[in-house]
């Protein structure tokens, strides 16, 4: 285990929030972070006033609550004032709609200001929202559309008539498609956004919504079967404004930019709720990653405080090594930012190093996943960072390890105990004590999946981890076959499932390929219905078959053709095997893999 | 390197990630990483197979000369 310290020794330029961990840890409760929060005039908590409405309220309307960077460069503030009435507008609209108390709103959108809008909209108006990726291909969004009951969609035209208007069929629930920005051609079935907001009234009052009620439905991937809609409820707003003061270190003069996707759950939590629960100036740059691009957008937003995800610091990393030269980040003004933290799979020790080096700071990584809804492990502003550990627990985070069977899940004793590892450095499944605002409620329409998820009062989260002698959490890996790759999870099950519907292919077998920038990339194994020989062009028509169905987000980036694919006895593709293949373990090797089963006759 | 070559060395790098890509539709100087949905990791792999496939030498300061048709084959041709 790698026991570098990266010391903090000189003076932050600004206080952190959080100085003493273990005096924060020790005094730390739910009740006392409720408290920060203001609540609804006449009771109840509601997200999208905490966001918006409440700094209204206080007298901070005139502040900036959005900086909308365009895909040209060009910039423009929409202060807390002007969200307000605009959220206001949305709700009304939902409301004209027929849009009631906990119908499902669905967005496909980019990091637009209108997403903004129909988000924080729809917390006031008491309707659920769910965020989708909008490089996920039409099969993943119809399928999350069919599970989540979306009853409306907001997004573009481009995006609607690539990735819906092809499956709408197959959503009859879904009643109304808001179309933002040009609404040029003749869509049948869809309505203008920007009409319906032009006309809709100002005022709202926000629906009243209790602690308890559901807000957001954030799609997560399993290692088999559907994807899983993690139930989250107004609520979990107290540990997102929490959460965001300690392992954000964010202050009320902050300028914020968090890179992550909406459709993720990080740019919903951290993307939108959390820094505006803090009223703090939010950079939402619409354009895609480009080095260049993220560097004028940190120096000319004069941005603070700055999230982002291990494979895009990765790709910075190669536009500007660590030895040098500087160039590239030198021709910006990088003064203003202080603060630097990233989540989405392991950062490794050199990225860190990198971020000390090249832009003075070094990077803060956390942990948490869609089902915990918030930031429970992190690596935080006034404590030494160690590179390529996750951190230590917040404070109102119990965290364990708990002891693995040899298949490989958690060890439960007859009468279901589970054991704790408490010698530091051995390897187990990090659990977590539920009983935080933002876990998560329920997987939608499937009780017994979210039952899974929970051993002798303990929450399982999936991941292999390793506690250190200080208490800093280590990442080692998965626990099941679920991929990893740019942050995001990919369900080996959701990609075997779209290339076994090409007329081709008798299986296939998906796994993640470990890659230097993107953590992992999916990669596929196929073997061929008997008679169709392999060759490059069936290859790329596979290749391409695949992207078309599941997005950029998702689909396999290589493909390999495998005669012999690997299986159980029960006849299912052996995908433990693959990756031992992959990795190069010596052939035939797999006692620590997997019970290894002679290959089905 | 002639506008044709830089044109196919374009077309193939496309390709090469974006198996499939539909290229007769688009636009000269539409963006073909909006159209044809390249996220950053294989808007990467494109410079880098452009580069390995003509030699040339692709910096970061270059890649918005990269996005469109007819940009990237003047580019090319310009650099070559």
């Amino acid at each position: 285990m790698r026991q570098d310290v990266i010391a903090k020794t000189a003076p932050a330029p600004v206080t952190p929030v959080l100085t003493d961990y273990e005096k924060a840890c020790a005094e730390f409760s739910w009740a006392a972070a409720r408290e920060r929060l203001a609540g609804l005039p006449h009771g109840g908590l509601n997200i999208g006033y905490e966001a918006v409405d409440r700094h209204v309220a206080e007298g901070r309307g005139d502040r900036v609550a959005l900086r909308c960077v365009r895909r040209d460069g060009t910039a423009e503030s929409v202060s807390y004032t002007a969200l307000a009435r605009l959220t206001n507008r949305f709700a009304q609209v939902l409301r004209s709609l027929g849009v009631d108390r906990g119908d499902r709103v669905f967005t496909l959108l980019g990091r637009c200001p209108e997403l903004f809008t129909a988000v924080l909209g729809t917390f006031k108006n008491a309707s659920v929202l769910c965020p989708l990726f909008p490089a996920f291909g039409p099969d993943p969004v119809a399928q999350r559309m069919r599970l989540g009951n979306a009853r409306v969609l907001v997004t573009t035209e481009q995006l609607y008539v690539r990735k819906v208007a092809p499956v709408r069929d197959g959503l009859p629930e879904l009643a109304h498609v808001l179309i933002v920005g040009e609404h040029g051609r003749d869509l049948p079935g869809t309505l203008s956004f920007d009409a319906l907001m032009a006309t809709a009234d100002d005022d709202f009052s926000v629906a009243r919504t209790d602690p308890g009620d559901v807000a957001l439905l954030h799609f997560t991937s399993g290692t088999t079967g559907a994807p899983k809609g993690a139930v989250h409820v107004h609520e979990a707003v107290v540990a997102h404004h929490v959460t965001a003061a300690y392992a954000l270190d964010l202050h009320p003069d902050d300028v914020y930019w968090c890179t992550a996707d909406p459709g993720w759950v990080t740019g919903m939590s951290y993307g939108v709720i959390a820094p505006l629960t803090h009223g703090v100036r939010v950079v939402v740059d619409e354009g895609d990653f480009d080095a260049r691009r993220w560097y004028g957008v940190l120096a000319r937003e004069r941005v603070t405080v700055w999230y982002t995800a291990p494979t895009a610091l990765r790709m910075m990393m190669r536009a500007t090594p660590r030895q040098g030269p500087y160039d590239l980040p030198r021709s910006f003004d990088l003064s203003a930012l202080r603060f630097v933290a990233s989540v989405g799979e392991p950062l490794n020790p050199e990225v860190v190093l990198w971020g000390r080096d090249v832009l003075g700071l070094p990077v803060h990584d956390n942990w948490w996943q869609t089902e915990t809804g918030c930031i429970v492990i992190a690596n935080l502003a006034a404590c030494p960072i160690k590179p390529g550990s996750m951190g230590r627990p917040l404070p109102g985070m119990v965290a364990a390890v708990l002891a693995r069977a040899p298949d490989g899940t958690v060890w439960r004793s007859p009468e279901g105990r589970v054991r704790t590892v408490d010698e530091p450095g051995q390897e187990g499944e990090l659990a977590l004590r539920p009983g935080w605002p933002s876990m998560f409620r329920g997987y939608l329409h499937a009780e017994d999946r979210y039952a899974a998820c929970f051993a002798d009062g303990w929450y399982l989260t999936g991941d292999i981890v390793r506690r250190d002698a200080d208490g800093y959490f280590w990442f080692v890996g998965r626990g099941d076959d679920v991929i990893k790759s740019a942050g995001h999870l990919i369900s080996p099950f959701e990609v075997e499932s779209a290339l076994l519907e090409h007329p081709r292919v008798a299986e296939a077998g998906v796994i993640g390929r470990p890659d230097p920038t993107a953590g992992a990339i999916v990669k596929a194994y196929v073997s061929l219905r008997p008679g169709v020989d392999p060759d490059d062009d069936l290859l790329r028509d596979l290749l391409a078959f695949a992207r078309r169905k599941l997005g950029p987000a998702v689909a396999p980036r290589e493909i390999v053709f495998d005669r012999n694919l690997p299986h159980t006895r029960s006849g299912k593709v052996m995908r433990r095997l693959l990756r031992a293949r992959e990795l190069g373990l010596p052939e035939g090797d797999t006692s620590t893999l997997e019970t290894p089963e002679p290959p089905a006759p | 390197m002639d506008e044709t070559e830089a044109r196919t060395a374009v077309e193939e790098a496309i390709t090469r990630v974006v198996p499939g890509a539909d290229l007769t539709g688009l636009e000269p100087d539409a963006p073909f990483r909006d159209a044809l949905e390249l996220d950053s990791l294989d808007f990467l792999s494109f410079v880098e197979t452009l580069s390995e496939r003509t030699g040339l030498r692709i910096d970061e300061e270059d890649y918005p000369r990269l996005t469109a048709l007819r940009d990237a084959t003047e580019f090319l041709v310009a650099r070559a």
